[in-house]
């Protein structure tokens, strides 16, 4: 149908964009990789999640949320206390002082389960409180900062404190939240042992269908009039407010629409890893999304997957053998995106990459090195 | 406070203070349908704030605004849009990135709310809508080009195009022909003329020659006051305009 | 609180409410430097934490340097170590701005983000030479001990000692930024860059040095924060969300907002940190301040202007 290709794939440049990314994810990562590093993908590609919200809420809508990390969290912590309870069934916790509550709360003295933490008994409610909790975490947020014109940088740097106090909240609390590990040893959902390794190939094409489904609405928004919108917003703001729209309102559905994206992508996080921790709300992991979604291209949809799996990709080679430099390069390509590449991979692809195509015009379809990631980073360079 | 009027636009009392300074000081105004009246008057006689206050971007301390009788001081920017109200500003504020067709197209006047501009569909009564404005606003041969591409005029031209579009009832203009050439005045001259039907303008401009040719009357400004109304002739023969514009 | 006495609450009060005053000290060196680089210029810097780590390992270099080869300089070395600090971190400002900072004026939000890449690169420049363990500089006797008014109050000579040092700083900034030509030309350039510029203000030489001199104080409050805690490679961000909230609760541009909002912060916190978990503490603070600035964005102290 005409309408699903211009408005879900956007045309034919979005097509090809997007069955190449579907042939890197569906096939040769599962082709090429052993179950350890494809499960590594697996985990870089619940990031790809939260760059992808910033591609919608920063590239487009030119509002920077330094607290992405928050609403990953949630959404992780959602599925991850599902999973806990599951786990600490009577009978595998017979030794605790208290059978059946988690192993942490035994530890903390707690002699019954917290009432915020019975109906996660239920995976239904489970399911949608992954979803409706960022969501109305982010609508308080946003109703309360966008109807009262707060943008900008005091956005940022107040999303950015809502990271810590979650952080140090959720540390703190640690009998009712685990404390600085986070909630470990999850075993099961319904009953599926998701530790073996064909739980893991499954989980991982349900994350890349998820991935993609995102991506499909997340196109649909932007070549809507509410994503011309968006644009219009981030540059004139003004003019929008004075042409009868309620600015507010579309930043808000905006911001909680960004929010439930990176919860999903912390669910399947907490799925695929099998456990979730503070490191994955704070200040820093909330930042680091931020330089996935700036080296992929804050402008692309695409573009910000890659960006992610190449900087994670990065990260493990180089704190294999290198911790150190680590560091340095990480510093190094924040300021050299932002100095030199502010449209990122996307960008390039868009200056370079194209003239590159243009040399094989007779091949109906271009083929996959062209995007892959290694080539895209000599680009880089 | 204050009573309905005949007026299409009645202000009343108005008064604006930041930390005390006075930018419109008891101020009122009232203009018919189909009028077009120009404010003139001195850099800092509160002209761009007076519009400011009508379109809400600025609210007021003191005073009514009413606008076919309904009070616009204590509604918000986009309500005052839709009672009618559309505001050009004074450096052009358009959507550069987007084409001439999509400025266009992201005025209309449906799918205003989150959900209503997800759904919003181009039908082809939208289409004819755009081509017609387009045309209005002498843009009809430029509506696939990037708006950033347009001269200085042409952008003034696409945001009135972009409030005509929406078809409001009083139409604020801040200086539409500044760093226009004289072609391009002439043209605006006759589209502001052909626009005033049916509805009321409300135009600043320091452009003389240009007030002349459009005003059906005009109302001078000085700090925060008026100073003197009527038909061109009569304020430009008035000895307290000759003395703020020439005395010092 | 029923279990304290009305001496030990006071005692209390008095002693929580004096270790409160040696944050304040510290939130407010950082605070002054970058109320001046985000109030005045309006740049976001997420390194700033990173150069008061840089004042902190200068002083502690130059008290290992004094140990070493001038024992008889150990009791006055700290005062050197204050200008110094100031030194060594207004220059590397000063050339952070030039490489970096100038070609982001325009873009706020970007700036944050190539900060905080130069703060990852600073922290691990600490981390490679002086390595990931904390270091404390060893203090002269002057500045050890303390001041006992009654038997069951204790206050530390090294806070009075930054208490004082902060005093100092503070009306520095006061006359330099209000008091000064040069303060009046980094007030005009914020408030009108091109008018600035054409009534001849050298506007990209007054960037250049107010952002140096934000980073500079940022190192005198290293300097201070060297005698209440030990300094490791990522101490400086564990203030800089903090010093942000000073910063903006405060309302970004005015000096008397940034004291006040520094003191009822550290106040705030370290008298709840008394009475509850320290965590809590901060959770209770820091969502005090975000619902504070959900209702009034503008910070406490602004004023209304005419756009």
């Amino acid at each position: 149908m005409n309408f699903v290709y211009e408005r879900f794939l956007g045309g034919k440049n979005g097509a090809i964009g997007i069955a190449i990314l579907a042939a890197l994810i569906f096939l040769v990562f599962p082709l090429f990789l052993d179950a350890f590093r494809l499960g590594m993908v697996g985990k870089y590609l619940t990031y790809a999640f939260a760059a992808i919200s910033l591609v919608l809420l920063w590239g487009y809508g030119g509002i920077l949320s330094l607290g992405q990390g928050v609403f990953f969290g949630l959404g992780g912590y959602c599925m991850a206390m599902f999973l806990k309870l599951e786990a600490s069934d009577p009978i595998s916790t017979k030794i605790q002082s208290t059978p059946g509550i988690p192993d942490f709360m035994d530890w903390n003295q707690l002699t019954e389960l917290p009432w915020f933490w019975i109906p996660f008994e239920s995976f239904s409610f489970t399911l949608l409180a992954v979803i409706l909790v960022p969501a109305i975490f982010a609508f308080i947020i946003g109703f309360s900062m966008f109807k009262r014109r707060v943008g900008g940088v005091y956005f940022a740097i107040i999303t950015q404190v809502i990271a810590v106090i979650l952080t140090v909240l959720i540390v703190g609390q640690q009998g009712f939240t685990g404390g600085i590990n986070g909630i470990t040893d999850l075993k099961t959902l319904n009953g599926w042992d998701i530790r073996e390794d064909s739980a893991k190939y499954i989980l991982y094409f349900i994350n890349a269908a998820l991935l993609f489904a995102v991506i499909f609405i997340s196109r649909f928004i932007l070549t809507s009039k509410y994503g011309r919108l968006l644009l219009a917003m981030r540059d004139k703001e003004d003019r929008v407010r004075f042409s009868g729209y309620d600015v507010s309102n579309f930043k808000i559905f905006v911001f909680c629409f960004s929010a439930v994206i990176s919860a999903i992508g912390g669910a399947m996080f907490t799925l695929q890893v099998g456990f979730m921790s503070p490191s994955f709300v704070g200040i820093v992991p909330s930042i680091e999304m931020v330089i996935f979604a700036a080296v992929g291209g804050r402008m692309s949809l695409i573009g910000v997957v890659y960006g992610t799996l190449l900087v994670n990709f990065g990260r493990t080679t180089f704190s294999e053998s290198f911790p150190e430099l680590w560091l340095f390069l990480m510093g190094g390509l924040f300021i050299a995106v932002v100095m030199f590449f502010p449209n990122g991979l996307a960008g390039i692809w868009d200056k370079y990459g194209k003239k590159l195509t243009a040399y094989f015009p007779k091949k109906a379809k271009p083929a996959l090195t062209q995007t892959d990631p290694a080539l895209a980073a000599e680009d880089a360079k | 406070m204050s009573s309905n009027t005949d007026y299409a636009l009645a202000i009343e009392g108005l008064t604006v203070s930041f930390d005390g300074f006075k930018a419109v000081n008891d101020l009122s105004l009232y203009v018919d349908k189909d009028e077009l009246r120009v404010v003139i008057g001195p850099n800092g006689a509160g002209k761009t704030t007076l519009l400011d206050l009508i379109c809400g971007k600025t609210k007021s301390t003191e005073g009514s605004i009413k606008f076919n009788n309904k009070e616009l001081s204590k509604l918000s920017e986009h309500q005052i849009v839709h009672s009618g109200v559309g505001r050009k500003f004074q450096t052009p504020s358009i959507y550069e990135n987007l084409t001439v067709y999509e400025n266009l197209e992201v005025s209309y006047p449906k799918g205003r709310t989150v959900f209503g501009a997800l759904m919003f569909e181009r039908t082809d009564e939208v289409d004819k809508r755009i081509k017609e404005v387009a045309a209005d606003i002498f843009l009809g041969d430029f509506l696939e080009m990037e708006s950033a591409l347009l001269s200085h005029g042409q952008k003034q031209w696409l945001e009135i195009g972009m409030l005509l579009i929406q078809d409001p009832e009083l139409l604020l203009l801040d200086e539409p022909v500044a760093g226009m050439s004289v072609k391009e005045r002439e043209l605006t001259a006759e589209l502001l003329n052909r626009i005033c039907k049916g509805r009321s303008v409300l135009v600043i401009e320091h452009d003389m020659e240009f007030v002349e040719r459009i005003a059906h009357k005009v109302t001078v400004l000085h700090q925060g006051a008026i100073l003197a109304e009527g038909n061109m002739e009569t304020v430009q023969n008035n000895p307290d305009v000759i003395e703020v514009y020439l005395g010092h | 609180m029923g279990d304290y006495t009305v001496q030990e609450l006071t005692a209390i009060f008095a002693m929580q409410g004096f270790s409160g005053l040696s944050l304040f000290s510290v939130l407010l060196l950082m605070a002054l430097g970058l109320a001046i680089i985000f109030g005045q210029m309006g740049v976001i810097n997420m390194a700033h934490g990173e150069f008061m780590a840089v004042g902190a390992y200068t002083t502690y270099l130059l008290s290992v340097i004094s140990e070493k080869y001038f024992p008889g300089f150990v009791q006055y070395y700290f005062l050197f170590a204050i200008v110094a600090s100031f030194i060594v971190a207004g220059i590397l400002g000063y050339l952070t701005e030039f490489i970096l900072i100038r070609h982001l004026y325009k873009r706020p939000l970007d700036t944050l983000l190539a900060t905080w890449g130069l703060s990852l690169i600073m922290q691990q420049s600490f981390r490679s030479i002086f390595g990931a363990r904390e270091v404390s500089p060893g203090l002269p006797d002057w500045l050890m001990g303390s001041y006992q008014p009654t038997d069951m109050i204790d206050i530390p000579i090294n806070g009075m000692f930054v208490l004082a040092l902060t005093a100092v700083v503070t009306i520095g900034v006061y006359l330099l930024m209000y008091r000064s030509n040069w303060g009046l030309s980094v007030r005009a350039t914020t408030q009108n860059r091109l008018m600035s510029g054409a009534v001849g203000i050298n506007t990209k030489k007054i960037d250049r040095l107010t952002f140096a001199l934000g980073c500079g104080i940022a190192g005198i409050a290293g300097a201070a924060f060297t005698t209440i805690a030990s300094t490791g490679p990522t101490s400086g961000s564990l203030y800089i969300v903090d010093t942000f909230m000073v910063v903006v609760f405060g309302g970004a541009a005015s000096l008397f907002g940034t004291i006040a909002s520094a003191f009822t912060i550290a106040q705030a916190q370290s008298i709840l940190e008394f009475f509850i978990s320290g965590s809590m503490a901060k959770v209770i603070t820091l969502l005090t301040l975000v619902v504070i600035l959900m209702m009034r964005p503008e910070g406490l102290f602004s004023i209304k202007v005419r756009k």
